[in-house]
């Protein structure tokens, strides 16, 4: 990793937003206050599925100090359906019933009804004295059970989509994919050795400390102003303008700082309800979820059932692969298993190779992203396979993945080809590293690796960057910073225009300040984000180009910025810093002032891989994980630091997610665990240092090379901790979380 | 939540009165690391908090080379177990002690609270009861005593009255040649209820070959902390070896009576008996066989 | 509702007096009522550390005091590390280090951090760790953290040094 060529590419200096954060300054959503401010809060449905036969909110709005009950009549469009007006639009229908429900909830804490009060305290009384006459229905929490013909049905008229068309009765599998590659039939037939495994995994939460949070101020001028926790302030304002029936500009959406999301706070939970609220009291409103809220009315990840079989030939080359992915999309359609379905071989050059996703409606959260959403239980699934074909044919984990991983031209099973990607030099630096040539000798012992990735999305981003007269420079972006990337941005910033970090001054815009801009997500922001202000900062120079022609009288073609400073082919007397050029603008024609907006195309990935070493207390089934190293092509470090940081993150993400978190049920449908006692987060205790390897191998769409990287770091370590449990126990678990009840299952001791 | 008054009487006396009113709920409130989740959650209603932390009785800490350990039912967790004579004569009230949550819940748990929150899981109970520690509880007719043991009735309940509360805790002094240990079965390693805990205290006979006397408690695996007697009686006259501690491992099996909940099995938590009550007599052994004087 | 009572206290080493009603948590207290925001919300129930602050010295999770309770008692928040001088080490190490992403747990675990520095000045990774497990991080994975507070207990041993000199 070389920063030779650049001055702040590849340099660390510290967060913008840091200083703010240690003082307890920075504003997230729950810290917002208006004067006049009410305190809002939310009724949710204590059944998995039932009918709503009758609410009734007149004793809630007679209690002192309830300023305003809102339920689904109070959503624009809510009288067209009263109206028996056909069936609507199914979409509005679906995102006004997931909004606050009408006719049916389908899992426990849906949003039935929302009261506006003095406290949060009184707030709570009144939702106490909501009456909701149920008709209790019953509920199907399990994917597989879900489609079977004699599962109850959520939706009694969605039907299953695929490429052969509409199923014809109604179901509860909302889509079935299907990638096929080559013939499977042949490629197993080729095979030498063939592994064939189940897995399962269940639903996980994203995690994120901060609680979703909104604060909403309607305004009897019509404007509606929403402060509020989100990846997207655009997506919100998007969201509003469709659910309340607003024109867009009468929106303004203003997003907060945001105490983690990882992909959860894409969706707008609160904004609209806060909104209503609102309106109907004529004051503004602050909803802020409590833990089990975020728990039970969140997006949180699918459980799955994943099939994987693979077979190679007694020389280590992969023959075939075949999947069939079963992913809970909770109470809506919409699991990522069409990107898990993309995914799940994609690190691979499979000559034959077929792929069945299922995306199943079950009585429980809807689902939504997670850090390379629906990734890492596939990764989970066919990297233990790929671990077995390669014990079994007698090859070393990373020499086996080496001689079959993907690399530039090669067609993966969903039909994307590879474009320049870093698969073998990650696995390459992997195998050189000292962490997978140390010893590891104890009983109970054992070192497992995993191999992955992830991309990172394009999509539309707006900036502007203004140029001060002391020389210093404005960035406004229309991307919150759920990562740091106001920082890289403004570093990228700043070596365009040659100018320090300091000088360029980052601006989370809201919804008024710039264009739209998409959620912060898929590892997009440094990538699409950064491409849009480079293309900013070429707009400031070549507009200052044009000022210096002008006051120098000479072709704007002749005038060039380098190192710093603006010269004339012209005349070799014209030289004019940046700065001292900038203190000209008023008096050439005024402010400067570039534009960035892009609508980024191509897709970059990221791949990486994890080496972890354990130990197995026998007799308990605890793992202790003695060592993790993390390696990971980013394409270029922007700022080498925050991507160590990303990378340490998403790894115990993962690990959380390998050994500790997962949502537990009973019978009817009731979590059992919304709380952070029994919903275990690793602390830091449950960890290890973790060891980051930065690979470069630059991406050429990028202006300096950057990848995204957020995401691709939870994708492995599941994979690599049930590698690491199989060499330390030769039990191989294939249910996550491999908690020490499993491991000791799978060992046959209980 | 139901919203509460809050009193912080001075006195014994005081607070019974308040406890004793027959026109309110009200609960003794010390560390409120149990009692303030429960009200939030519902599962726990108060007209009247009443605040013990301002009673000379309740926050001391003495102890006495003769007469043993009292601890005041809110002195917390942290100041009991920074306490050095807490330390060096009753090591196994520190194992569990010092186990109830992270370092800002030490601060305010106290051994008082874990006990009269009755939880099954109390970390603390089962080293008190291997260490044969009473109860001292103050109510309308007066003072009584009643053994650690036989405090918890059911998941969540206790022998308390109607207006009475713990006052304190008294170990006594531990005999010669004695020891006690807590091991307890989490998820993490820390900030968790314990899936199953074992307590257990031996003591040697005079030339330290044989286990006299034995006592084993569990954590978890009954409907509240469980004395599993016939497992400490059969190690009396044994020989402190691996055979003997298993099979007291297996007589504390047969006795506990497991469920399956979120956070264990009933398998898994039987299996989980036999391994730590086999790690807690290792430990209790060791502590017995170091001959740490008690005075 | 039961009626408010007032409170004087210390905040911060200021006098400060408010009134709240006797359910309210000593972390609602400072939040709603005195309008210092900076400590956190994760949980409401003791699990998280978010809501850490220092009373009478001691870590303790403000979620569970209540603020009827701090009467007379001394109490520290994030916003009380900094001082004229600036930045306190522990905050300066976190920034140098980048020991914080999205921050929420961030001041919680200043709070933390200066709880254990204050009573043990040189602690080893692994007893950074058993202390700050109460002090729960999403982002970070820890590693930074400890990092930063391991370089601020050497910055804050070196000026005890010299200020001994």
């Amino acid at each position: 990793m070389t920063n030779e060529q650049y001055s702040i590419v590849g340099t660390c200096p510290p967060r913008v937003d840091a200083v703010d954060k240690v003082t307890g300054r920075a504003v997230y959503g729950p810290d917002v206050s208006l004067p006049g401010l009410l305190h809002g809060q939310v009724l949710r449905s204590p059944h998995a599925h039932a009918r709503i036969r009758a609410i009734d909110t007149s004793r809630a709005q007679a209690l002192p100090g309830v300023r305003a009950v809102v339920t689904a009549g109070d959503l624009p469009g809510a009288e067209e359906r009263a109206a028996g007006s056909g069936e609507g639009d199914p979409q509005a229908r679906t995102m006004r019933d997931y909004t606050l429900a009408s006719d049916k909830v389908l899992f426990v804490g849906h949003l039935i009804a929302a009261v506006a009060a003095s406290s949060p305290h009184v707030a709570e009384q009144a939702l106490a004295l909501i009456a909701v006459d149920y008709e209790v229905l019953p509920a199907v929490m399990d994917v597989l059970e879900a489609m079977q013909d004699a599962a109850p049905l959520l939706h009694e008229t969605m039907k299953t989509w695929s490429l052969a068309g509409e199923s014809q009765a109604p179901s509860n599998v909302a889509s079935h994919v299907r990638y096929v590659k080559g013939d499977v039939v042949q490629g197993f037939a080729e095979a030498d050795v063939i592994v064939e495994r189940e897995f399962r995994s269940v639903t996980v939460h994203q995690g994120y400390l901060e609680p979703h949070a909104s604060t909403a101020l309607w305004g009897l001028d019509g404007r509606l102003t929403v402060y509020t926790t989100t990846q997207g302030a655009f997506g919100v304002r998007d969201h509003l303008a469709t659910l309340l029936h607003l024109p867009l500009s009468t929106i303004r959406v203003v997003p907060t700082e945001v105490g983690g999301a990882f992909g959860g706070k894409n969706a707008s939970h609160l904004d609209a309800i806060a909104a209503l609220l609102s309106r109907k009291a004529g004051r503004p409103v602050k909803i802020v979820m409590t833990r089990a809220e975020v728990f039970l009315g969140t997006e949180p990840t699918p459980g799955t059932v994943i099939r994987v079989k693979m077979g190679a030939t007694r020389a280590g080359r992969l023959t075939a692969a075949q999947a069939e992915l079963y992913y809970e999309a909770g109470a809506y359609p919409g699991s990522m298993m069409d990107a898990a379905a993309n995914a799940i071989f994609g690190a691979y050059d499979v000559p034959h190779g077929q792929v069945d996703g299922y995306d199943v409606v079950v009585n429980r959260p809807k689902t939504g992203a997670y850090r390379a959403p629906g990734v890492t239980p596939a990764c989970f699934a066919c990297e233990q396979v790929v671990d077995e074909l390669a014990e079994r044919l007698g090859f070393d984990p990373l020499e086996f993945r080496l001689l079959n991983c993907a690399r530039e031209g090669t067609r993966q099973v969903g039909g994307a080809v590879h474009t320049s990607i870093g698969a073998a030099e990650v696995l390459e630096a992997t195998r050189a590293h000292e962490h997978y040539r140390a010893p590891l000798e104890g009983a109970q012992r054992g070192r497992g690796v995993a191999f992955g990735y992830w991309g990172n999305w394009g999509a539309q981003s707006s900036s502007t960057i203004s140029v001060n007269a002391d020389g210093t420079v404005t960035l406004v972006v229309g991307s919150v910073d759920i990562t740091g990337t106001r920082t890289s941005l403004a570093m990228q910033v700043a070596e365009t225009l040659g100018l320090t970090v300091e000088q360029v001054k980052p601006r989370m815009g809201d919804t008024d300040s710039v264009g739209f801009t998409e959620t912060s997500a898929g590892s997009r922001t440094t990538v699409a984000t950064g491409i849009a202000v480079v293309k900013a900062a070429q707009d400031v120079l070549a507009q200052m180009c044009a000022r210096a022609a002008s006051m120098w009288r000479v072709p704007v073609d002749t005038v060039s910025y380098c190192e710093g400073v603006f010269s004339t082919s012209q005349d070799p007397g014209q030289r004019l810093p940046f700065a001292e050029l900038a203190a000209q603008l008023p008096y050439t024609g005024g402010a400067v002032t570039g534009v960035g907006n892009v609508d980024v195309q191509e897709w970059g990935v990221s791949f990486g891989a994890h080496i972890v070493d354990v130990e197995v207390d026998p007799e308990t089934g605890r793992v202790t994980i003695l060592r993790y190293t993390a390696v990971q092509d980013v394409g270029r470090a922007i700022h080498p630091v925050q991507v160590e940081g990303q990378m340490q993150g998403g790894t115990v993400q993962g690990i959380g997610w390998a050994l500790y978190e997962g949502y537990a049920y009973d019978g009817e449908g009731h979590m059992l665990n919304p709380t952070l006692l029994d919903y275990k987060l690793p602390t830091a205790l449950d960890v290890p240092p973790i060891e980051t390897v930065i690979v470069e191998v630059p991406y050429p769409k990028h202006p300096y090379g950057a990848r995204g990287v957020g995401e691709m770091p939870i994708v492995p370590p599941p994979a690599a901790l049930a590698n690491a449990i199989y060499r330390a126990t030769g039990a191989r678990v294939c249910q996550l979380p491999m908690t020490p009840a499993r491991i000791l299952q799978s060992m046959g001791v209980i | 939540m139901k919203p509460f008054t809050y009193q912080a009487p001075a006195s014994i006396g005081e607070a019974v009165a308040l406890l004793a009113d027959p026109t309110r709920h009200a609960c003794p409130f010390a560390g409120g690391t149990d009692l303030l989740v429960q009200l939030r959650r519902g599962l726990a209603e108060a007209d009247l908090l009443v605040d013990v932390k301002r009673i000379p009785e309740l926050n001391r800490v003495s102890f006495d080379p003769a007469t043993g350990l009292t601890v005041g039912a809110a002195v917390s967790c942290a100041i009991l177990c920074e306490h050095p004579d807490v330390q060096r004569v009753y090591p196994g009230l520190v194992d569990a002690a010092s186990l109830i949550g992270g370092a800002a819940i030490q601060a305010r748990a106290t051994l008082g609270g874990n006990l009269c929150n009755g939880a099954p899981s109390g970390d603390s109970i089962p080293a008190m009861i291997v260490l044969g520690a009473t109860c001292t509880v103050a109510g309308p007719p007066g003072t009584r005593t009643v053994s650690v043991e036989s405090f918890c009735t059911a998941p969540g309940q206790t022998v308390l009255r109607n207006g009475e509360m713990l006052v304190s805790i008294h170990f006594p002094v531990p005999p010669p040649r004695s020891g006690a240990c807590y091991v307890r079965f989490i998820p993490r390693r820390e900030m968790d209820i314990a899936v199953v805990g074992a307590g257990a205290w031996v003591q040697l006979s005079d030339d330290h070959t044989r286990i006299t006397n034995a006592r084993i408690a569990l954590a978890a695996v009954a409907p509240t902390p469980l004395l599993a007697e016939a497992a400490g009686a059969a190690l009396a006259g044994q020989l402190p070896t691996e055979e003997s501690f298993a099979q007291a491992a297996r007589l504390a099996q047969e006795a506990a009576c497991p469920i399956s909940d979120v956070r264990g099995t009933q398998a898994f938590r039987r299996h989980l008996v036999g391994v730590l009550v086999r790690r807690a007599l290792r430990g209790a052994v060791g502590r017995a066989q170091g001959g740490t004087s008690n005075a | 509702m039961p009626d408010k009572i007032r409170v004087c206290t210390t905040i911060n080493g200021e006098q400060v007096e408010f009134l709240c009603e006797p359910h309210q948590s000593l972390l609602e207290c400072l939040r709603d009522v005195l309008g210092l925001t900076g400590t956190k919300e994760g949980c409401n129930d003791g699990n998280c550390g978010a809501c850490s602050v220092l009373l009478d010295g001691r870590l303790a999770n403000s979620c569970l005091v209540l603020g009827v309770e701090i009467e007379g008692r001394q109490v520290t928040t994030v916003e009380g590390l900094a001082s004229w001088r600036g930045l306190h080490p522990l905050q300066q190490a976190f920034v140098a280090v980048d020991a914080l992403q999205c921050g929420y747990c961030t001041p919680g675990m200043l709070i933390a951090a200066r709880a254990l520095l204050d009573r043990e000045p040189d602690p080893s990774e692994e007893r950074i760790r058993t202390w700050l497990a109460g002090n729960l991080c999403r982002c970070t994975g820890y590693d930074k953290i400890i990092r930063a507070v391991r370089a601020a207990a050497a910055t804050l041993a070196k000026q005890a040094q010299e200020v001994q000199r």
